[in-house]
């Protein structure tokens, strides 16, 4: 019901101010190649013109003159036909020109476009990709972006060219006779009413037809990237039935998509047919008798114009199709590059800074060790800095991914610079939020975050972000190098860095395992690796950019216990004097911390030492002593 | 090509119709001409009205005809191509739902994704365009030079060499363009991958603040997609160019050659006039002819990447009588080598000689990266050994239909999913004729059901996308109820409770001892607490067997283990509580 509804009104968007903004956006870029492609289309149009009528000056003037007068002298028409070679190989060049330049215009405004279209999608907020399947996401890309190619190169040129014809057309149609135009008028207004309620009605199933596309492959990755569950429960058939539903869908929508699209060339060229025979008989009775100044010469001249009036607007109408299907493309396109961006208001930044002997704090040009706040006073035009330290104050905040469900309740705690806070509690306790709310991936609903007493709010996002370094619960590799992939913590980091990052979080003992040991390529997010070895290498990762602080969102869950107490001592020595925020299930990883806060359904209910905690022996002492017996 | 055209199927019929109907309607269009010559020389040059009504009349009912045949042409073509492009997609996919992990492994899922969406899209174009055009442009072809032939030999000998020019020209053209097309799609693959990476990984990208740098990597994976892209189109330009000066030929020499002919006295002027008409319908076709060849070589690279999936052939395939039932749940592994890369040397697993008594639960455990997972991989034979055999009930795997060993051979893979659908569907994968009772009673064995009855709709909630609204424990216990509703001979639960809190943990074993006491069961853990209750405990260590016994003999003899346990002995529980 829903999703009809949604349908619905998705079709009605796609409208052919889409394709206009298309062309605007292709004019941004390609203003002077566009405006000499139509200067060459007309060059070509006129050449093309020449070329076509000139059997009928050879006859009238060359041929006829000659069997009058039995005259065998062909130098006038050689030099004619000289003449015109002349400008028919002017035409080809222009053709090829703008057909060569056409290219570059089509396929540099893909590119353009795509590339805009990739930005844009890594400015949105997390919460977009939360919300949209992937599969879809990935589905403008590859179709939607797609049915603008036949639009910008060949539909597009056709279309200018069927004008510029029909109005060469037009003009000479007027000159001759303008009551027999009236009927060329009619004719073409049929045609174009005719190709204008059917491509509406195919561009509402060509709207339907992308958004299944879309569906289809939303499908088929989530199935694909579950294929081994597939696989293992057997569960084909029942798959199969699910992706024919789909399937099928698809099927239905790009049938009738290109069933009006398809109705458009037989009807339109057989309008022009039938506008052939009404021009032949009304002129035929005019010329008889002699009304509306129509001789029959005329009418011969006229019928043969007036096919050249309507074989363009049946030429455009093949065209139909590319043109709604790119809409509904192009709709899609821009649906996703309208999405508004994570928003930044932030103007702290940070900045390397140095200490002079009075101890105040100065900016580097280059890397210390020592950060600091850039803080910029508008008002007095002043800039002052401030130690970066870690301190992270959250002071009674609360926060839902939906605006009324609120999942985190009155959250206060305190992180002092250097400190390690530990967050436990059951999955769905918050403790993931709590981390994601530090770095800005959502904002809060109310209350407050500092960081070393700045609102967090007021810091630029990436500067924020660049201060909190983080190992992710869900691991993700990117497709190149196991030294690739470390170096993505910090992009200017040597082969040396990267390795001692590697042997810090003791990857390097399974790296030099690799076929290819640091070189070995690593493809679709690190497929060849185990669970535990990414870990490892997210923790290299994240090690090899050196932040000021840390969040570790289950970075050793994956990791046998007899490894993860190899690596505990490199992140101990990660950590030092780092503020951290540790989210574990295990308590092992959690018990030397200066603070561990026990979360439960989205607030704090426990907080403390361990020792603390063991010795108030609330809901800390119960799992951590009730544990290891069971 | 054949294998990818085999798949039209039901929709053949519509094919041969489109085909048909296009053919009567190009007869009309053929006969057009003769009827306007009629009106034109009989009628309007003689005044004779009554031939201008007749024919003009007998215009219009032609033309309606005609436009009827071309509307239902065009409506059986949709039909056709787009039933084509549905056929080619479950065909795939259903090619897919017979591959083994190591076929799986070799597509990417974007490569995937991008043939059964994009490729298929350009072949259904292609193939609605061809089967439009098919038949109108070589009967147009044929009759315009058959008609230039009866008006003037020596003419359309001149036309031939147009006509040889253009297909030399155009077809060395489409040679090379195919060729660059082939690496455009590979392209387009990298182009796609580096999305799919973005998008599920948008979280590291953010957290590194590394928006410009994936925009820079992207900008040069789309520049290079856009450089081959204009090699390619930029070739085909030449093709309309092409196509003038094959016109323009004619024109010229006709108009050259016509003229001397008429002034000799050999051609008239209604025949020249009538050629010129003729070799323009003739040039229209070849048009239309090399536009079907640059969209079939442009489909040329799709069909290519499409075959490939559809001639992927699974490399386990079931044996010619397999045997259809497992005896009990008893496992040996004789003398097991395996290794994913088949002859790189480097192996997973070697010299594996392993026999597990039917009914015996075994604890597995060993380092990351000690062959844990790939060893329980064999046993329900999601990949095959390289060397020695693997044995389920005393026959060797291989030998047993698949379904049905899978289906004894129950396995909660590390990396699970949870597919989106409610809970119960989301079991009932484990067994779809399964009872809510049953489903219950799995979920209780599974420890899932106390959460799943706080859940708002309770066992009929929704499971998100990739089951992003179940905890990670959760979805653990879930995972485990779905293999326990397939009452499995084996159950095989590979990392699968390491979210799920200790005393949950300890329930759960406590269930599969009381409620499947037959049933072998194989835990690979990282906790000891997990393990330690198994009848006999396997340690693995770089691929090899590094001991197997009881949890008692391993403290006291294994060095790995040991050092394993006192690593977890002090407070090393699990606060992940029952949530």
């Amino acid at each position: 019901m829903n999703e009809k509804h949604e349908r619905k009104s998705a079709a009605r968007a796609a409208s052919p101010k889409v394709v206009g903004r298309v062309i605007r956006y292709m004019l941004h870029y390609y203003k002077i190649p566009f405006f000499f492609v139509i200067v060459c289309i007309v060059i070509t149009a006129v050449a093309t013109v020449v070329g076509a009528t000139f059997p009928q000056t050879l006859v009238d003037d060359y041929i006829t003159p000659m069997l009058k007068n039995g005259s065998r002298d062909f130098s006038g028409l050689a030099s004619q036909i000289v003449r015109l070679a002349c400008i028919m190989a002017v035409g080809v060049i222009t053709a090829f020109t703008y057909n060569r330049i056409m290219v570059n215009v089509g396929q540099g405004t893909m590119r353009r476009l795509r590339d805009d279209l990739f930005a844009r999608m890594e400015s949105l907020p997390i919460k977009y990709f939360d919300t949209h399947a992937h599969g879809d996401i990935m589905s403008v890309y590859t179709n939607d972006v797609d049915t603008l190619r036949q639009l910008l190169s060949q539909s597009i040129p056709q279309i200018i060219n069927s004008v510029i014809s029909m109005a060469a057309t037009f003009i000479t149609m007027i000159i001759l006779n303008p009551a027999l135009t009236v009927i060329s008028i009619l004719t073409a207004l049929s045609m174009l009413l005719v190709t204008s309620n059917f491509s509406k009605l195919s561009a509402k199933y060509y709207v339907h037809q992308q958004m299944d596309l879309g569906a289809v492959d939303g499908f088929i990755e989530e199935m694909l990237d579950g294929q081994k569950v597939v696989k293992v429960f057997c569960h084909e058939e029942a798959a199969m039935r699910d992706f024919h539903e789909v399937n099928e869908r698809l099927r239905n929508s790009a049938d009738m998509a290109n069933r009006y699209a398809n109705l458009l060339m037989p009807i339109n060229a057989n309008i022009g047919w039938i506008s052939y025979a009404l021009v032949s008989i009304v002129g035929a009775i005019l010329g008889i008798n002699g009304l509306a100044g129509v001789t029959i010469g005329t009418v011969v001249t006229f019928v043969g114009l007036n096919k050249s009036f309507t074989n363009p607007i049946t030429q455009v109408s093949q065209q139909i199709n590319f043109v709604v299907n790119a809409a509904a493309g192009a709709q899609r396109v821009f649906d996703l590059m309208d999405e508004e961006p994570e928003k930044d208001e932030g103007y702290v930044e940070l900045v390397h800074a140095k200490e002079d002997e009075n101890g105040n704090l100065t900016e580097s040009p280059v890397r210390t060790n020592q950060w600091a706040w850039r803080h910029p006073h508008r008002a007095e035009g002043t800039v002052t800095y401030q130690r970066q330290e870690g301190g992270v104050v959250f002071d009674d905040v609360d926060f839902g991914y939906d605006e009324d469900k609120i999942v985190l309740h009155n959250i206060t705690l305190y992180a002092k610079p250097g400190q390690k806070i530990a967050f436990v509690g059951a999955t769905g306790a918050g403790k993931t939020t709590i981390t994601n709310l530090i770095n800005r991936f959502y904002d809060i609903a109310d209350g407050k975050i500092r960081y070393d007493g700045i609102n967090i709010n007021k810091i630029k996002k990436p500067d924020l972000r660049r201060s909190l370094g983080m190992v992710l619960q869900d691991t993700h590799l990117f497709t190149g190098t196991v030294m690739d992939n470390i170096r993505y913590g910090k992009l200017d980091a040597t082969d040396e860095e990267c390795i001692r990052a590697a042997k810090l979080a003791n990857a390097d003992g399974f790296i030099r395992r690799l076929p290819d040991g640091y070189n070995t390529m690593l493809t679709g997010d690190g497929a060849n690796l185990s669970q535990g070895q990414r870990q490892l290498l997210a923790i290299a990762r994240a090690a090899v950019a050196d932040p000021p602080a840390l969040i570790l969102d289950e970075a050793t869950s994956s990791i046998d216990t007899r490894t993860e107490k190899l690596v505990q001592a490199g992140m101990d020595a990660l950590m030092k004097g780092r503020t951290t925020f540790v989210i574990a299930h295990r308590l092992s990883t959690v018990k030397n911390s200066d603070c561990i806060m026990v979360m439960e359904q989205g607030r704090i209910i426990e907080r403390g030492t361990h020792d603390e905690l063991i010795a108030a022996k609330g809901k800390y002492y119960q799992l951590y002593t009730g544990n290891f017996a069971a | 090509m054949r294998k990818v055209l085999q798949q039209l199927k039901q929709y053949k019929r519509d094919t041969f119709q489109c085909i048909g109907l296009t053919a009567l309607e190009v007869v009309m269009e053929i006969l057009m001409p003769f009827i306007t010559a009629i009106i034109i020389d009989r009628g309007l040059e003689a005044g004779n009205l009554s031939v201008v009504y007749r024919y003009g009349g007998l215009m219009v009912v032609m033309a309606f005809l005609a436009l009827c045949f071309g509307a239902f042409a065009g409506k059986k073509a949709a039909a056709a191509a787009s039933g084509f492009g549905a056929n080619l997609r479950e065909a795939i996919y259903t090619n897919i739902q017979t591959f083994s992990f190591s076929n799986i492994d070799k597509f990417s899922v974007p490569g995937l994704v991008t043939r059964m969406t994009t490729d298929i899209t350009n072949v259904q174009n292609a193939f609605m365009m061809v089967i439009r055009v098919a038949v109108r442009a070589p009967l147009n072809l044929i009759f315009s030079f058959a008609m230039c032939l009866i008006i003037n030999r020596h003419l359309s000998l001149m036309f031939l060499i147009a006509v040889v020019f253009l297909v030399i020209v155009i077809g060395s053209i489409m040679v090379v363009t195919m060729r660059i097309f082939r690496q455009v799609f590979r392209r387009y693959d990298d182009l796609n991958a580096s999305v799919q990476e973005n998008v599920t990984a948008i979280r590291v990208v953010k957290a590194f603040v590394r928006e410009d740098y994936e925009n820079r990597k992207f900008s040069k994976a789309s520049r290079m997609l856009y450089d081959l892209s204009v090699k390619a189109e930029g070739l085909l330009a030449f093709n309309n160019p092409a196509m003038m000066i094959a016109v323009y030929f004619c024109i010229i020499s006709a108009s050259w050659l016509g003229a001397q002919f008429i002034v000799g006295g050999s051609l008239t002027t209604g025949d020249l006039t009538s050629l010129f008409s003729y070799i323009m319908s003739l040039l229209m076709s070849l048009m239309m002819l090399s536009m079907i060849v640059v969209m079939i070589s442009m489909s040329m690279a799709s069909i290519r990447r499409i075959s490939e999936v559809l001639s992927e052939e699974a490399d386990l395939t079931d044996p010619e009588d397999p045997v259809m039932e497992v005896a009990d749940g008893s496992i040996d592994f004789n003398d097991v080598n395996f290794s994913y890369k088949h002859g790189s040397g480097k192996n997973s697993l070697s010299d594996i000689d392993l026999h597990i008594k039917s009914g015996e639960t075994i604890g597995v455990i060993g380092g990351t990266g000690s062959g844990k997972s790939t060893l329980v991989n064999l046993i329900c034979r999601l990949y095959d050994v390289d060397g020695g055999s693997v044995c389920v009930g005393g026959v060797d795997v291989r030998k047993y239909d698949t379904e049905v060993l899978r289906n004894q051979v129950s396995v909660v893979l590390q990396k699970n999913t949870l597919f989106s659908g409610t809970i119960l569907d989301n079991l009932r994968w484990g067994n779809p004729d399964a009872t809510r009772e049953e489903c219950i009673e799995a979920c209780k064995a599974a420890c899932a059901d106390e959460f799943i009855d706080r859940m708002p709709a309770g066992y009929d909630t929704v499971i998100a996308r990739g089951g992003a609204n179940v905890s990670g424990g959760q979805k653990q216990r879930l995972c485990i109820a779905r293999a326990l509703l397939k009452k499995p001979k084996v159950l095989i639960l590979d990392d699968s409770t390491s979210a799920v809190d200790t005393s949950t943990d300890a329930n759960i074993r406590a269930a599969f001892a009381r409620e499947i006491p037959g049933t072998t069961k194989i835990i690979i853990a990282q906790r000891i607490s997990s393990v330690q209750s198994a009848d006999r405990i396997l340690v693995l260590d770089n691929g090899r067997i590094n001991a197997f016994d009881t949890h008692d003999n391993l403290l006291k003899t294994n060095a790995i283990y040991q050092e394993i346990y006192t690593s977890q002995l002090e407070g090393s529980g699990d606060f992940d509580q029952p949530a």
